[in-house]
């Protein structure tokens, strides 16, 4: 009886699911959203101008960025809109999903551990996009971004001279913003929960406590840029304060420089490729000063500043007009002492805190690692696309060395393998239609992550993390 | 249980390649925003260089980039051109304003494919310049599939434009003189603000209303309707604008005196730094009047410009 219970429930599931598809087949043939996505409207372009598939920009898009959110031409000036435009555009997505993650500890589990599977509807969080020109070669961009229960955060504000002295070589932004990544997270195609960011953006080795070198996060500072007439040869160096986009200085006096340098080049019929480099490299604090007791850190107090650095190159390659590859590698190190887990605040506390007389466990290291990023595209038309990804990440060095004695908490020496990160993400975009007044695309995506040793029992080979993700929905803005 | 669970995930996966499948099928043939062009586009060619664009290959490129506002027929009604200002250009016409062919003919293939790349200022057409080379080629041999012009007539031969003359006080002068002489302030204005006595009433080919240019507006980084530079301003005056109520004058002035009237708009631009406008500081700011000296030379070229004559 409870079996044939659970059988009909799963047969209900399936018959659910079948319905769900057969649903988004004939939704699909759907023409109908008429809002206005604020920069499309402004001059009356199709999305498709500025995005190879919406969000992700394609050149022409990157060069309107690059100008300030600009054609260049006399119409740039918001004198030119009708009194009633208002530059704002709104994105959210709901979603069916199915997530599934082996070696999760469960109580009940005879193991310990099992695999937990869930799925049903849900909604991502909703971007509240404003921005464009304040006046010729002005421009500005605010993004108040909510979670799904609307909870709201600043994404990014910011304001930007642009072309300061008559020269597209000199933009100047202030305020928080994304990093000048070439391959841009915010800008991604993908929106599972691991598949939605690059891997590579965000990594830290396992027990690490820097937070301050992911430069897939917004980051408050001020950046110079600078671009040819034409975007073929692109340069950005961006000063940052070490807080990782958070506000209110809550950590110390510690910054930190982001640099990209990118040429493209016209290869003919395989069209324009663009190959660069960035490096990050910064500084952020280990030692917050207390009152109060050891979890009273004051805010903004951090100092015994450590560094840690990413460096990689990038390309975008196509490959004529339906096919195009981008690459990211990043090699990344931090000070030994991030790596035994200082650094960050967790809930305003210093979980480790390099106090006067703190010293690092015998054989601690400064851990690297290495990262790769492929993600190539098959655009069908300018209304259908399908994309994968690969992301591999391996440490080369391990905080926690072999000589390792009571390092990280763990006590003894990390697997080499420990926190490497392979993950393979397939999907497709369809727009059902191009306009210059709404965004839409029906998204079907699958990931599939895998991460050695970060399963309940920390630090073995065997408590591998595999968890995948299958998310079908709806991706619009107006 | 383990069958079930099977079935299930086996379930959603194929229902996910499915439905992936299906979108395929549709895209085919997708439905596009306004109607189809009744035929398939017939193949066209353009030659830039040694480059050679072919047609077929900027389907995808025309449908992505332009025919939101030139429409997927070419006769500039896509989706967006009702609200833009000036139209978008109709190419089933064949009528373009950027040449360096004479009034009335075709334009070449390097013309279209510099008018792509440069844009039109005081219009809504984007600089290209982020396309290939190719891409370019491609779309200009796109654009001739609207027109059947392209298949019976060759592109007019380009004018020969001489070498600019010294910019000197009497050249400006003279330009000023054959301003006034050829009623271009009329339309342009006594300061070229665009607001001469006859601008309201300008309409072009397609009777939509047409704004003179505003030659005071110009800073050092203006542009043209085609182009930026002097030389680009005097195949203006000689090849006209087509399918506006600029004409050409190539048959009116000579190509010294067009040489002329180029130093002369420049210093309408007067907030521009150039050589036009320091000529006329070094003068002292006015522009004396131009008495013309019946014995000088009707015509010439290089360096025997009008401002010579006086």
């Amino acid at each position: 009886m409870r079996v044939g219970t659970r059988s009909d429930v799963r047969l209900i599931q399936s018959l659910v699911t079948s319905g769900l598809i057969l649903a988004f087949l004939i939704l699909s043939g759907s023409q109908s959203a008429n809002a206005l996505p604020a920069f499309a409207r402004k001059y009356g372009m199709r999305c498709s101008a500025c995005h190879e598939s919406w969000p992700m920009l394609n050149y022409f898009g990157q060069k309107f960025k690059d100008n300030g959110y600009q054609l260049m031409n006399d119409k740039d000036s918001p004198i030119w809109q009708n009194p009633s435009y208002w530059p704002v555009t709104f994105r959210m997505t709901p979603i069916w999903h199915r997530v599934s993650t082996d070696h999760v500890a469960v109580d009940q589990a005879a193991t310990g551990v099992t695999r937990i599977t869930s799925s049903g509807f849900d909604l991502s969080g909703l971007d509240f996009h404003t921005g464009g020109t304040l006046e010729k070669n002005i421009s500005f961009y605010v993004l108040p971004s909510s979670d799904n229960h609307a909870s709201f955060h600043f994404e990014t504000v910011m304001a930007r001279l642009d072309n300061l002295f008559g020269s597209p070589w000199l933009n100047l932004k202030l305020g928080k913003f994304e990093l000048d990544n070439m391959l841009s997270e915010k800008r991604i195609l993908t929106l599972t929960g691991n598949g939605g960011i690059y891997q590579l953006y965000h990594f830290t080795p396992v027990g690490d406590g820097n937070i301050f070198g992911k430069m897939g996060d917004n980051q408050l500072g001020v950046e110079l840029m600078g671009h040819s007439f034409d975007d073929r040869t692109r340069y950005s160096a961006a000063l940052l304060s070490s807080t990782d986009g958070n506000v209110g200085l809550p950590y110390g006096n510690a910054y930190t420089g982001f640099f990209t340098f990118s040429q493209a080049f016209d290869t003919g019929k395989l069209g324009v490729d663009r190959i660069g480099g960035y490096a990050m490299v910064g500084e952020a604090p280990t030692y917050y000063r207390t009152s109060g007791g050891p979890t009273g850190v004051l805010a903004g107090t951090g100092i015994s500043n450590k560094s840690f650095h990413r460096e990689g190159v990038f390309g975008l390659f196509y490959f004529g007009q339906h096919v195009d590859v981008q690459v990211v590698t990043q090699h990344g190190w931090d000070n030994a002492w991030f790596g035994q887990g200082y650094g960050d605040l967790i809930n305003g506390a210093a979980a480790n805190n390099n106090l006067p007389g703190t010293f690092l466990p015998t054989g601690s290291q400064a851990p690297t690692w290495n990262g790769v990023l492929i993600e190539p595209h098959y655009i069908y038309s300018p209304q259908l696309i399908f994309l994968a990804r690969y992301e591999s990440i391996r440490m080369s060095r391990q905080a926690n060395g072999s000589g390792c004695i009571a390092c990280g908490g763990s006590g003894f020496p990390s697997p080499s393998n420990l926190g490497n990160i392979a993950t393979y993400t397939v999907g497709m975009r369809y727009n059902p239609f191009m306009t210059s007044r709404a965004g839409f695309a029906w998204h079907n995506e699958f990931n599939w992550l895998h991460q050695d040793g970060t399963g309940p029992m920390v630090g073995l080979s065997s408590s591998n993390i595999n968890t995948n993700e299958l998310l079908t929905g709806f991706d619009f803005a107006f | 249980m383990k069958t079930f669970k099977r079935l299930h995930c086996l379930n959603a996966v194929i229902g996910f390649i499915l439905a992936a499948g299906f979108t395929v099928v549709r895209a085919q043939d997708a439905p596009d925003v306004g109607p189809h062009p009744a035929e398939p586009p017939k193949h066209m060619e353009s030659h830039i260089g040694n480059i050679t664009g072919h047609s077929q290959a900027a389907k995808s490129d025309y449908r992505r980039y332009c025919a939101g506002c030139h429409g997927d027929l070419g006769d500039g009604n896509g989706e967006n051109a009702q609200w833009l200002d000036p139209k978008p250009r109709d190419f089933t016409i064949a009528t373009f304003k950027c040449r360096s062919t004479p009034t009335g003919t075709l334009p070449t293939d390097q013309d279209l494919y510099n008018t792509i790349g440069r844009g039109l200022t005081s219009s809504y057409m984007p600089i290209w310049n982020t396309f290939s080379k190719q891409q370019r080629a491609d779309l200009v041999a796109y654009l001739k599939t609207f027109s059947p012009r392209w298949e019976k007539e060759k592109a007019g031969e380009p004018i020969k434009v001489p070498a600019e003359p010294p910019v000197t006080i009497e050249s400006i002068a003279h330009g000023k003189a054959l301003f006034t002489k050829l009623e271009c302030w009329k339309c342009h204005g006594p300061q070229g603000k665009g607001d001469g006595p006859s601008a309201p009433t300008l309409t072009d080919s397609k009777d939509q209303p047409i704004r003179p240019y505003d030659f005071s507006a110009g800073r050092d980084d203006s542009r043209f309707k085609c182009g930026s530079t002097n030389e680009d301003t005097y195949k203006i005056f000689m090849t006209g604008v087509d399918g506006t109520p600029m004409p050409s004058f190539a048959d009116t002035i000579q190509p010294n005196d067009a040489w002329d009237l180029v130093h002369f708009l420049r210093t309408l631009q007067v907030h521009r730094h150039g050589k036009e406008n320091d000529v006329l500081k070094a003068a002292g700011g006015k522009i004396p009047a131009y008495v013309e000296k019946s014995e000088a030379p009707a015509s010439g070229s290089g360096n025997q410009g009008a401002g010579g004559q006086n």
